[in-house]
């Protein structure tokens, strides 16, 4: 479990990045971080494997102050996937950089050899396993960075942005992805702006404003009010604008995944539907 | 600042100098900054203290160090004081730089844009370190673990990615220059018009002085170390 209690931060310019921040994650958890441009949300993230050590408060991870211990510990159990994968891609083929990880991690040369196939196959990137990490595209490269953090199997998984550059039927397929970790009982935190992604994955939603928790729940009763999404400065998914539209026919306002509204509408059309089949 | 103490060896004109230095640091309100930068600095002035403390006498060996100081705060008070927005615009009215650069670059204006943009990058660079950092080190990397050899080469992860990014960022730069028709016509405006203000010839003034002054000296004069 990654707690933090009372967790304030300031960086050294003085600017208050986060403040008194709550919260706790654990195994099974499947969460998204939202929140406006300069939110706090990747300095929250960096405090969750201990880039950065709260001004104030503290961060536990699994029992351990993140303060007293090195971040290459924490690495082992909290993966954090950088938005950008220019950052981290420097080797010549795209198994020595999913390796690299493992390495550092002491792991012995079969046991790494096994988890950078696995690890490919599972992201569908075992054909570029010797090719150039910076031969591919820019989706391709995000992918590469995700599966250089996932080899080592790490409990908690943080994604700073994951959907950014991916077309659809990819995000469809991370949606899975994480889907399968967190049903394992690892924890995914998720990082994003993507409303439809969010909307479509129902996790449960922070939602941070100017480094301040403002709104906690699940996504369908976070993202169909007003009040939560403007603050934080995003659009309320298309399926909850529609709700928001369709109340005077008796529908509930807080739908915003495709899965809800199928079956509230099969329902109600039924109910349409029924007297005009027995008329004739 | 600068010529004076390359032209002679001695603790007492460094001392002069570096006591004639603090208060512009005061007037330019970069004290502080200033200190930041002589923290930085300490490595180096005791590198050179000890080396030239080995191989000269204990007076040269101050004299270098102080130097060394003298030419580390007359950079200092010159890039904390001056924009370097500001210092493209006057590099680009100095005549002998636009025919430089019209012979070089093909265009008057391509040399100070370029020190411009070399400049300007520098800060936009030391975030995008931060990060590549940041990045290495959530998968694992520890840059200061095992002997001299091992540690630099763990800072291969840091500097490819890192010479990735400013090689693409200077790709994509040029496209976007390109692409709004860099470099114009001849005979740019510009926003900001710099003047020289009667304090400015003053200061120019005093510099041109002083640097005739120590050469007259230098020549004429031998100065001792102590």
């Amino acid at each position: 479990m990654i707690t933090l209690e009372h967790v304030s931060f300031r960086y050294s310019s003085g600017y208050l990045a986060l403040h008194e921040i709550d919260l706790s994650i654990q195994g099974g958890d499947f969460v998204a971080i939202m929140g406006e441009n300069g939110a706090g949300k990747t300095t929250l993230a960096k405090h969750l494997n201990g880039l950065l050590k709260p001004s104030q408060g503290r961060v536990l991870v699994d029992g351990e102050d993140t303060r007293k211990v090195s971040v290459a510990h924490l690495a082992r159990k909290v993966g954090l996937v950088f938005q950008n994968p220019d950052h981290l891609l420097f080797s010549e083929t795209v198994k020595d950089e999913v390796a690299f990880g493992l390495k550092n991690f002491g792991f012995s040369p079969e046991v790494v050899e096994k988890q950078v196939g696995r690890t490919l196959e599972a992201l569908g990137l075992a054909e570029y396993a010797d090719k150039s990490p910076f031969l591919l595209s820019g989706g391709e490269r995000k992918r590469v960075a995700l599966a250089s953090i996932l080899a080592s199997e790490p409990d908690y998984l943080i994604l700073d942005e994951p959907t950014i550059g991916q077309d659809y039927q990819q995000k469809e397929r991370l949606r899975n992805f994480i889907l399968q970790l967190y049903s394992q009982g690892k924890a995914v935190v998720m990082i994003t702006h993507d409303v439809e992604f969010v909307a479509e994955s129902n996790p449960k939603v922070i939602l941070l404003s100017k480094g301040q928790i403002v709104g906690k729940g699940s996504a369908d009763s976070v993202l169909s009010r007003d009040e939560m999404v403007n603050r934080a400065s995003l659009v309320k998914p298309q399926m909850s604008r529609l709700f928001g539209e369709l109340t005077k026919y008796g529908l509930p306002r807080d739908v915003v995944d495709v899965h809800r509204a199928r079956i509230l509408l099969e329902d109600k059309l039924g109910e349409v539907k029924a007297p005009v089949a027995q008329n004739p | 600042m600068l010529i004076p103490a390359l032209l002679f060896a001695s603790v007492w004109v460094m001392v002069i100098l570096l006591l004639s230095q603090l208060p512009l640091l005061f007037i330019g309100r970069v004290a502080r900054r200033w200190a930041l930068s002589l923290r930085a600095g300490v490595f180096l002035s005791s590198l050179i203290f000890v080396v030239n403390f080995f191989t000269g006498s204990v007076f040269s060996a101050i004299a270098l160090t102080l130097r060394f100081l003298v030419l580390l705060t007359a950079f200092s008070l010159f890039f904390m004081t001056t924009s370097p927005d500001d210092l493209g615009l006057a590099l680009d009215r100095i005549g002998a730089v636009r025919w430089l650069s019209r012979k070089w670059l093909g265009y008057p204006n391509a040399l100070s844009f370029t020190f411009t943009t070399a400049v300007r990058l520098v800060p936009t660079l030391a975030v995008d370190a931060q990060t590549v950092v940041d990045a290495q080190r959530s998968r694992g990397l520890e840059l200061d673990r095992g002997n001299l050899l091992r540690r630099i080469r763990n800072y291969i992860p840091i500097l490819i990615p890192l010479l990735l990014i400013a090689i693409r960022r200077s790709l994509e730069l040029a496209e976007a220059l390109e692409s709004r028709g860099f470099p114009g016509k001849e005979g740019r405006t510009s926003l900001f018009q710099l003047k020289l203000k009667r304090g400015d010839y003053a200061i120019i003034g005093i510099s041109v002085g002083a640097i005739a002054v120590s050469i007259w000296i230098f020549f004429h004069y031998r100065v001792p170390v102590f």
